[in-house]
């Protein structure tokens, strides 16, 4: 249990670590090393050289723009589960945070990280799906940037290509009065989820335009496939409703359980992660929900 | 070694300068290189918590870490807490409450709980439970690490 030689270089300046990558065969980033250690240390992976990026101040912090904010790569989970900032706009990722790992892993793991790692139930794609983040990527011939959707394209499989490097994730503000729920079953606490869920419901309106409503509904789930998924034809049913009863919600729940093709493994069997998801759901729509008349 | 980096690290107080190869585990450079085996190794994949450490004031799993990234860094590792002769806060209740049967396990609960008392709420059994969910021990039946941690009520660094 230990890995493979490999040579080491860390950069003070993204410049470096890009031009590193892009003159180097078979180099690998590695930021907390949270998910990238374990694979060395069993050598599932042997990279010749490996460009060390937490060197680089640039790739760190959290930067609020209006209700939207910018988190670059290198920052950490526990730096974003303890932001005030995060919590005033983004109370869903401090929830989501808490059930990442646990602190000594959260000390170290990064959001870039994460996100470039791409485990089919982490939670920090979720996320990123489920707030339409814009991941950014910088190479050598430039910079682009990607809908989240787009980004993750299978299992532990990405847009990124190897001489490219995440920067930073925004995310765009969501509208005002969205209530959010989050939730996960995982054996034990930190553990990987079976399956975690994600719902907002944004609520507005007004007497003239016939009275409070739900204007825009989003519901993801992670741990039922390749990736993270959004729930379309389940957030269509819930936008425009002015009321949501227990029947709704079942329709709701159902469409959800029909529209993901989990697969059974280890920890869980499809059967079981398609009703995981069901009553997921249900519980955190309701809870969504009731969090409007609270407030 | 093809490869080799000269790296500086204070651990436990102590300045240290050596050349490690890249590969080269913080739980290693700390076991072999400096025969500090207070730091215990498990399952070198993050799961065990028995090599965490304090790096910089935070826990951090040293099988999780390569020991160049700790260039610079402050390392407490177990031998570092309290004093010759006196425990620190976090010891002296873990003794008390008969926390400890092998040990196996107790270098890296004592860095996740000092690390814990000045990150996480402590108050109730459940949060203590959650903030030792990522360290296994197979004596115990966690009950009396449990017991231990809710005596601790300082909430500054339990090492000294
Ligand atoms: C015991 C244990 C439990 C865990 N539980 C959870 C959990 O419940 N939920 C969860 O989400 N995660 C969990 N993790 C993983 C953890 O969240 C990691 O921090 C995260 O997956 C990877 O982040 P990292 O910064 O450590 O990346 P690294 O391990 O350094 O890198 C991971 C991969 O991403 C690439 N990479 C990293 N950063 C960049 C970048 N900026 N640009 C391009 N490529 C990059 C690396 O090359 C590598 O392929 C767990 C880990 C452990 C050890
Ligand atoms: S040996 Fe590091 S967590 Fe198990
Ligand atoms: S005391 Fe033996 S493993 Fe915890």
């Amino acid at each position: 249990m230990k890995p493979a030689p490999f040579d080491y270089a860390a950069p003070a300046h993204l410049d470096e670590a890009l031009a590193i990558l892009a003159r180097t065969e078979n180099a690998k980033v590695i930021a907390g090393g949270q998910s990238l250690m374990p694979m060395l240390n069993f050598r599932l992976v042997r990279p010749d050289l490996l460009v060390d990026i937490s060197r680089i101040a640039a790739l760190r912090g959290i930067t609020g723009r209006g209700r939207g904010m910018s988190i670059s790569a290198m920052t950490s989970h526990h730096a974003v589960h303890t932001s005030p900032l995060v919590k005033e706009h983004f109370p869903i990722i401090s929830e989501a945070m808490g059930h990442v790992a646990h602190l000594a892993i959260r000390n170290r793991g990064t959001i870039g990280g994460s996100i470039s790692h791409a485990d089919p139930a982490a939670e920090w794609p979720m996320l990123a799906c489920l707030l339409d983040a814009k991941i950014h990527l910088a190479g050598p011939t430039g910079t682009r940037t990607l809908d989240a959707q787009a980004f993750f394209h299978g299992a532990m499989t990405t847009a990124l290509a190897p001489d490219e490097v995440l920067t930073k994730v925004d995310l765009p503000a969501l509208p005002r009065h969205t209530r959010h729920a989050f939730d996960e079953v995982a054996l034990r606490t930190g553990d990987y989820a079976i399956v975690a869920a994600g719902v907002l419901l944004s609520v507005g309106g007004s007497p003239l335009t016939g009275g409070k409503r739900i204007l825009d509904a989003r519901i993801a789930l992670t741990g039922v496939g390749e990736m993270p998924i959004r729930m379309r034809d389940a957030e269509a049913l819930l936008k425009g409703q002015k009321a949501i009863d227990d029947q709704l919600i079942e329709r709701v729940a159902c469409l959800v359980r029909d529209g993901i093709q989990p697969s059974s493994d280890l920890r869980a069997s499809a059967d079981f992660r398609r009703e995981l998801s069901f009553s997921l759901t249900k519980r955190l729509v309701k809870s969504a929900w009731e969090q409007r008349s609270q407030s | 070694m093809a490869f080799e980096k000269r790296i500086r690290v204070t651990v436990n107080g102590r300045a240290f300068e050596r050349s490690v190869e890249p590969r080269l585990l913080l739980s290693d450079f700390l076991r072999e290189t400096l025969d500090l085996t207070g730091t215990h190794v498990g399952c070198e994949h993050g799961v065990c918590g028995a090599c965490t450490l304090l790096m910089n004031g935070d826990s951090v799993r040293s099988c999780l870490t390569l020991a160049v990234q700790a260039d610079g860094a402050e390392i407490i590792t177990v031998e570092g807490h309290g004093k010759a002769g006196e425990f620190s806060p976090a010891q002296e209740a873990f003794h008390a409450c008969h926390a400890l049967q092998c040990g196996f396990c107790t270098p890296g609960m004592l860095a996740t709980v000092v690390d814990a008392l000045r990150k996480l709420p402590l108050d109730s059994e459940a949060e203590v439970r959650e903030a030792l969910a990522g360290n296994l021990c197979r004596c115990t039946g966690y009950q009396h690490i449990v017991d231990a941690v809710l005596t601790i009520n300082t909430k500054e660094e339990g090492i000294s």
